[in-house]
């Protein structure tokens, strides 16, 4: 864990060249439905932190626009120095850093495992071919699934498959990773292996944000938690602060609604 | 482990002819009934047809008019080049069935060059250069007919008409409103019209298109028109494949730093294209029997040969062996493709959702 992330406050101007996502009143709507309502969000290089909230409240679109899944339509959001306009280029040059890992996996059924992760480095970073597998190799034995590299990924669990998408998205060695409620699909007996991939890459110093409802992901790796809810962040802290002394009427009631079984 | 229950085995299945017969073809009672008047009338039919074949047929309409059956008015002396193209074709599916699983030998990437060279080779060798040149005279794209007509005319309209109909796929699927509106009015259009006027259009207009120093011959005016209505349909067909791949893939491929330009060639087409194999090998069955449509402008292919072979005097009257041979022969090419497709399927439904 980062030492400085627990003192560390978002807007301190001194530390402008270590952040490395800024969201500054990020408004978006789907059609006449204002999904999100001016959200702020500095992250500084190598921060893990989780964001919850209940469904609906926008968390899940708020990080896609973060790597243009999603088009925000208010507000700026500056990714690695690079704004996100309607500039393709900086739009692709965002997309090359952030790594993602969906919900539903969204892995390329017709390629096989290895060839899952080799694609974008091939393709995109234009690596010659042994060195994208070498490294493809030595990725799904980091997420423990080196021995499936020549099936395909419908053969895998649920499980394998996650951990393969986490595989696919770190192949292309983005400084930031997103995970849109990467557990949210699995049969609770996979859910461990993948948070321990998820803890393990926590603690190697890559930048995170991570959309989920695993408090106890959150307890153990997050250096903050933010809470949404209707479009806009309602408060955000320390995990142990957070757990301990909610201070909105909202989160308190969120809390209580999942820690209670 | 404990010694629980003893795994049971799976109730007996009935083995043997008898069982088999009796499961399939004569339990419950209906099923004997159905049975029984399927067997009367395969037995009826088949000693009719039998009869017909090896008894009263003559087949020698056939047997001596082979040769004009396969390349109809392409003179004889030259038909050693059809024969060498026919070696080639077979060669490279013979060498692509062989290296089919070895994925990653360079081989297959000669191959595909191979057969990519092949087209313009042939198409030379087929046609020749100058009248009077000494090894490879000019046989006029006029006299080819037969069997060879209705190949190149199939063979090379669905080759063609393929990557067209790909790209008017996605440019329906555009977000450019011209480039959207422009295919969808040029899909609309051929689909709302029938081969024959097409094929009609081509001959007519096509001249009107091009510089008057070229005369575009009666058969590649029949192959654009061919080509051009074939992609109308093989593009609805794409559009279909799709609009089935899930909108996580285009996400995926996005997020991996994708452009949009690999993201369909590496990422969606791959899939989409693989879900509409059926449909898209139907659409070229159709293509391929559809070309005996280019009888209405002249041009004597299989069936237009059928046509002109009852025609001479001493095989007047033989209509039934002549045509029971060319749907014979339409069959056996249509069968081929149709199982190649199932090939296809299945070779490429490996690690399927």
């Amino acid at each position: 864990m980062n030492p400085e992330s627990e003192v560390h406050m978002p807007s301190e101007s001194s530390e402008t060249d270590r952040e490395i996502i800024q969201c500054r009143d990020v408004h978006k709507w789907f059609g006449s439905f204002h999904v999100l309502r001016g959200v702020n969000l500095t992250l500084c290089k190598g921060e893990v932190v989780v964001i919850c909230g209940p469904s609906g409240s926008g968390k899940s679109t708020f990080i896609r626009t973060i790597n243009r899944l999603e088009e925000h339509q208010k507000g700026t959001i500056v990714v690695d120095g690079i704004e996100l306009t309607h500039d393709l280029r900086n739009i692709h040059a965002v997309q090359r850093e952030i790594g993602m890992v969906f919900q539903q996996f969204n892995l390329f059924p017709h390629l096989k495992v290895i060839d899952n992760v080799t694609l974008a480095p091939i393709w995109v970073r234009r690596w010659p071919k042994d060195r994208a597998l070498k490294i493809a190799e030595e990725l799904l034995k980091r997420v423990g699934i080196p021995e499936q590299a020549q099936k395909y990924p419908g053969q895998l669990s649920g499980g394998q498959q996650q951990r393969l998408a986490i595989a696919r998205a770190l192949a292309m060695q983005p400084k930031i990773m997103l995970f849109d409620e990467p557990t949210s699909a699995l049969d609770p007996e996979m859910i461990k292996e993948v948070l321990d991939v998820m803890v393990e890459l926590a603690r190697s110093g890559i930048t995170m944000i991570v959309v989920t409802h695993e408090m106890g992901f959150a307890k153990q790796v997050a250096d903050r938690i933010y809470f949404f809810d209707d479009g806009s962040i309602v408060e955000h802290n320390t995990p142990e602060e957070f757990f301990r002394n909610p201070r909105e009427e909202r989160t308190k009631k969120f809390l209580s609604q999942i820690l209670t079984h | 482990m404990s010694d629980q229950a003893e795994v049971k085995k799976p109730p007996r299945v009935e083995v043997g002819v008898l069982g088999w017969l009796k499961k399939n073809l004569f339990s419950p009672w209906y099923n004997t009934l159905l049975t029984v008047v399927s067997v009367g009338f395969v037995v009826f039919f088949g000693r009719v047809i039998l009869l017909w074949a090896f008894h009263s047929a003559r087949w020698e309409v056939v047997t001596t008019n082979l040769k004009v059956f396969m390349i109809g008015r392409y003179p004889a002396a030259e038909a050693w080049r059809v024969l060498v193209s026919l070696g080639v074709v077979a060669l490279l599916a013979g060498l692509t069935w062989a290296f089919r699983k070895a994925k990653d030998s360079p081989v297959r990437r000669w191959l595909v060059l191979a057969w990519i060279v092949s087209f313009p080779v042939i198409g030379i060798l087929l046609r020749g250069f100058g009248e009077d040149n000494p090894f490879l005279p000019k046989v006029s794209a006029e006299v080819w007919s037969g069997l060879l007509l209705t190949l190149v005319l199939a063979i090379v309209g669905i080759v063609a008409s393929f990557p067209l109909g790909v790209l008017l796929a996605l440019g329906r699927r555009s977000r450019l409103p011209v480039v959207k509106v422009l295919c969808t009015i040029y899909i609309e259009a051929i689909r709302g019209v029938p081969l024959i006027s097409v094929l009609f259009m081509s001959q007519l207009m096509l001249p009107l298109f091009l510089p008057p120093q070229i005369r575009l011959a009666t058969v590649m005016r029949a192959l654009t028109g061919i080509t051009l209505f074939s992609a109308a349909y093989t593009a609805e067909n794409i559009r279909g494949g799709l609009a089935a791949v899930p909108i996580g893939q285009y996400e995926a491929a996005q997020a991996v730093g994708l452009n949009k330009a690999l993201m369909m060639i590496l990422v969606i087409l791959p899939q989409a294209l693989r879900n509409v194999i059926p449909a898209i090998v139907g659409q070229f069955i159709s293509l391929f029997k559809d070309t005996t449509l280019v009888v209405i402008v002249g041009l004597l292919e299989l069936l237009g040969i059928a046509k002109a072979v009852t025609g001479q005097r001493q095989f007047i009257g033989l209509h039934q062996e002549v045509y029971f041979f060319v749907a014979l022969l339409f069959f056996i090419c249509c069968y081929l493709m149709s199982h190649a497709s199932r090939r296809l399927e299945k070779a490429l439904g490996v690690g399927e959702r």
